[in-house]
């Protein structure tokens, strides 16, 4: 019994029991039956749908962004510019604070007499490392005025002239650094 | 033709002998079984989330389906899973050749139509398949885009004109309509959306490429008269100059639209006013 009744086949059994020849209605009753098997509904009114959406909605995960975009030169470079632009800004306002806050340490003669004891080595990797950005910040300034003023406002014309900062940035750190 | 002498050769093999050694090459083509195609085995692996069990991380599951078995596009194989893999499997489809826009999904780190995407054959590489990025779950790669609509309908997005022609059709030049060209086509699958960056972090504030390139679509429109309100509700913070040119949207775009220029020339009507 507890096994029909697991099979949800208590009442067909019931009605069954209650017939003539009730083996062969049970027999077709339960044909009938079996595929209703383990579907549970629950009865809820219209009114319900607003807070079962809502209780869903807090729990919703947001899906995966910048961790599985494909890297597109389109947002690097965005992201290049944003990154080299406050790099540079934290450089210059924390240069000009250190130099109001010390101004013997930080004047010019102090910072070339320390630059100029450094060894070779040192010195070019420093100037790698604040001409590139300055230089990519430059060029990719430019391209985002000749957007400002409508120019390059193709897919194409993004790609070219990415490529170019891209370029002009290499030929200037170089140029840069042997200066 | 061919048909015809193959089936009464087998109803009447004695009569027909010498005509059926004629045709030997043909009716032995047409009885021919196709031969079996060897099998592809490529792997897709799809982001996975159920509502039923909110505690579960999402997490991407594998299936490996035979190419050969199957359409050349993203969408069959996604249907060739559900049908015959896992029928938990959700995401929304509905037209198949891109016009409905339901299929919007990250396919190998971009975002596209499954439908209009194909398989990469290559059977040693697998296909990543995520949901459109940085939008709340329903379920697997079903995104919520209550917010989306929300914002395409705040832009008012329909002609609006309080003289219009008494007794006929607005009347409108070649080089007027030519204007609304690559903006009037826009599905909005959100796949642009969805593909920005600015958009990730404000879609709150920020309208979005889609939205806005339909707003342009209006401003630009020599029958609408409210383009200055229209302008004016986007001079704002938020709305519009969220977008920093990223070129995203334009490089995405499953129709090759380009929502990047349309907010260009937003902001440069909204600087020329």
């Amino acid at each position: 019994m507890s096994s029909a009744r697991m099979l949800g086949l208590g009442s067909v059994l019931r009605q069954a029991a209650l017939k003539p020849r009730g083996w062969i209605y049970a027999a077709n009753a339960l044909r009938m039956v079996v595929p209703k098997r383990g579907i549970k509904t629950q009865s809820l009114p219209p009114s319900s749908m607003t807070e079962i959406l809502n209780t869903q909605r807090l729990k919703r995960p947001s899906s995966p962004h910048f961790t599985i975009y494909q890297p597109q030169l389109t947002w690097l470079g965005s992201i290049a510019n944003r990154m080299t632009g406050s790099a540079l800004s934290v450089l210059l306002y924390g240069y000009a604070l250190a130099y109001l806050v010390a101004p013997g340490t930080f004047d010019s003669a102090h910072v070339i007499e320390f630059v100029a004891g450094l060894p070779d080595a040192v010195k070019y990797t420093g100037k790698a490392i604040l001409a590139a950005p300055f230089a990519f910040h430059s060029w990719n300034g430019l391209r985002h005025l000749s957007w400002d003023a409508g120019k390059f406002l193709s897919l194409k014309g993004a790609y070219q002239s990415g490529y170019a900062v891209l370029g002009a940035t290499a030929v200037t750190t170089v140029a840069l650094v042997l200066m | 033709m061919q048909s015809l002498v193959a089936r009464s050769s087998v109803v009447r093999p004695s009569v027909l002998r010498s005509s059926a050694r004629t045709f030997a090459t043909s009716s032995a083509r047409a009885q021919a079984v196709p031969t079996e195609k060897p099998v592809l085995n490529k792997e897709f692996k799809i982001y996975r989330w159920n509502p039923d069990e909110p505690a579960a991380k999402p997490k991407l599951q594998t299936y490996t389906v035979d190419l050969n078995q199957c359409g050349p596009m993203i969408l069959d194989a996604l249907i060739k899973i559900k049908n015959e893999t896992d029928p938990t499997l959700t995401f929304r489809r509905s037209c198949r050749e891109g016009i409905c826009g339901s299929c919007a999904m990250n396919i190998n780190g971009q975002n596209t139509l499954a439908c209009l995407c194909r398989i990469d054959r290559n059977e040693s590489k697998d296909t990543k398949i995520y949901p459109l990025p940085h939008m709340y779950i329903v379920k697997d790669l079903v995104p919520d885009l209550t917010l989306f609509y929300k914002q395409y309908k705040s832009i008012e997005p329909y002609l609006k004109n309080d003289n219009p022609p008494a007794d006929r059709e607005f009347l409108q030049s070649q080089e007027d309509r030519r204007k609304l060209d690559g903006m009037y086509e826009c599905i909005l699958c959100a796949c642009c959306s969805t593909s920005c960056p600015s958009y990730w972090w404000n879609q709150d504030e920020y309208l979005g490429p889609a939205t806005l390139m339909a707003a342009y679509r209006w401003m630009a429109d020599s029958r609408d008269t409210y383009s200055a309100q229209r302008k004016e509700k986007l001079q704002n913070e938020m709305s519009l100059y969220r977008c920093h040119t990223i070129f995203n949207c334009a490089r995405t775009c499953p129709k090759g639209l380009n929502p990047a220029a349309a907010i260009a020339k937003i902001k440069l009507e909204l600087a020329a006013d």
